[in-house]
């Protein structure tokens, strides 16, 4: 595989969006999931996704870590352009964390492994060093003692709290959490959504698709409401929940709140 | 009430591995014991046959016994070989299967329906037919025994089956594993062998071993094309004795040879199966 050489990549400050979504269009076959997407995530906001399933909110993240090609429009993060068929992929996944709603830890892994895994053999980094960031990302989600389980020994929202750490051991520049509490007994959600707060409040640039509209009022810079592929309506939470202009908004809102 | 067609309730039907539709090995104490007691009645009705005189056929058996072991050794030194370059060779063959270029993928999937399907007997002739007795390479001449060729030829279904068994395996694991890996940034190579088949392995290892215990009880094929193991001994011991009231308890004690050797393995590819299912 080719790297671009460094000046081929558009100089990015921290001054401009880190992540850039322009007009994106994204369909299944004749199902149309995106239908022209356009916002920004500046560095250290947090963007939270709220609307009916079948929305595309799941899959607009996909397509910011490019698991999911877009068809047309544009998205840059941290000014490089992810809809290029010369994309480096593995140096965009490296600046982007994911969270999936099933966890999908390595169940054949230990905890920790699961941990250093990707530090060790994509970012090649020093196995004790790793080791040490691990251990500490473990006590930071409150697992410590963990450390040598095996996810199918541990509870869905102590695996998703591995998922976690497991992203932020790529010290990524943004994470993304895909309906992270939604496959979680409700006992559970609450230990998962401190673990996302606690990094909102270390300025942890945040892209939350959620169900969670309490959290989301909570932690949200932004809220945006998405159906059937666009943005219906997006605005500041306190404005957001108690003014929202839309019929299909205040629909939403009514049935879930 | 909904009447269901026997069958049509995908969800009620038992866990089987995506693509391990080998046929099974399935041996049990029973079937040992029921050979065992035909092997003495043959024995009895043998000697009863014979009369007095002759040597008994359990003495008779006996002392053929060292050679029998010889032949015997033979089709198990076979059949590991056979079982180990046709798992090499399988597994590559297998990521061909899952190669996401086209061309790799095609040639891959020709090759296994070819040597899957294909009758072993038929293989086992192409091989000693085709092969060369002896092989030159540089100055060097491997010589090329019929064993050696006859291995080779049953190492070509193992070969195709092995790599089924790891399609499928690789199939069976979920989405989120590869998603999840990408996510990380692994490269597809890393996702493969770090993430995905360490977890096939288990899930392989049950199939794998019912094939082995298969390819066993077909090692007697080799004796058609002639290589001396035990069944083609068998036969060499019946003319140089002459005695055709030992024809019956012969073949059942071979038999019972390879009873002994497969039992311990079917049994233990049970227990595992029953253990992987639970989790």
């Amino acid at each position: 595989m080719t790297s671009p050489p460094a000046n081929a990549i558009p100089r990015w400050t921290p001054d401009q969006p880190l992540v850039r979504i322009r007009d994106v269009h994204m369909a299944f076959g004749k199902h149309v999931v995106l239908g022209g997407i356009t916002f920004d995530v500046m560095k250290g906001e947090v963007i939270c996704l709220i609307g009916p399933s079948g929305a595309g909110k799941s899959t607009l993240l996909r397509c910011v870590n490019a698991l999911v090609p877009i068809d047309r429009g544009s998205i840059l993060v941290e000014g490089q352009e992810v809809n290029d068929p010369k994309l480096d992929k593995l140096a965009l996944r490296r600046k982007v964390g994911m969270v999936f709603q099933q966890y999908n830890l390595f169940p054949h892994r230990t905890a920790l492994d699961n941990i250093m895994m990707a530090p060790i053999h994509v970012l090649k980094r020093d196995r004790r060093e790793v080791e040490a960031l691990a251990r500490a990302l473990m006590r930071k989600v409150r697992l410590d003692g963990k450390e040598s389980a095996y996810p199918g020994e541990l509870s869905g929202g102590q695996q998703q709290r591995v998922a976690i750490a497991r992203s932020l051991a790529m010290q990524p520049d943004v994470m993304l959490f895909d309906e992270v509490t939604a496959a979680l007994d409700p006992e559970t959600v609450k230990e998962v959504l401190v673990t996302i707060r606690e990094l909102v409040e270390e300025g942890m640039t945040c892209l939350i698709v959620t169900h969670e509209m309490g959290f989301a009022r909570e932690v949200a810079n932004q809220i945006y409401f998405t159906d059937r592929g666009i943005v219906v309506e997006h605005g500041p939470p306190a404005e957001f929940f108690t003014n929202s202009r839309d019929p299909r908004t205040r629909q939403f809102l009514s049935q879930i709140l | 009430m909904i009447a269901v067609r026997p069958g049509t309730l995908a969800v009620l039907k038992p866990f089987r591995l995506a693509g391990a539709s080998a046929p099974r090995l399935r041996l049990s104490t029973r079937h040992g014991a029921l050979l065992a007691i035909a092997f003495l009645l043959a024995v009895g009705v043998g000697d009863a046959q014979a009369g007095p005189g002759p040597a008994s056929i359990l003495a008779t058996l006996l002392k053929w016994t060292p050679l029998l072991a010889q032949g015997f050794a033979l089709d198990i030194a076979m059949s590991f070989l056979a079982m180990g370059v046709g798992t090499v060779a399988g597994v590559v063959v297998g990521l061909g299967l899952i190669s996401l270029r086209a061309p790799v993928r095609g040639l891959a999937w020709i090759v296994t329906q070819l040597f899957r399907n294909a009758p072993w007997l038929v293989m086992l002739f192409y091989c000693m037919l085709l092969l060369p007795f002896e092989l030159h390479i540089g100055g060097m001449t491997i010589p090329l025994p019929d064993w050696v060729k006859a291995t080779f030829g049953l190492g070509l279904p193992v070969m195709a089956n092995v790599a089924e068994l790891v399609r499928g395996a690789v199939r069976s694991i979920p989405f989120g594993q590869w998603e999840a890996s990408e996510a990380l940034a692994f490269t597809r190579w890393q996702t493969l062998r770090m993430i995905i088949l360490p977890q096939c392995i288990k899930r392989m290892t049950p199939p794998w071993m019912n094939l082995y215990s298969i390819l066993v009880a077909a090692m007697p094929l080799t004796s058609v094309v002639g290589v001396s193991e035990s069944m083609t001994l068998t036969g060499d011991i019946l003319s140089s004795e002459g005695r055709s009231e030992l024809l019956v308890p012969i073949y059942l004690y071979l038999l019972l040879w390879f009873f002994a050797y497969c039992y311990p393995i079917a049994r233990a590819t049970a227990v595992l199966e029953r253990r992987f299912q639970v989790r």
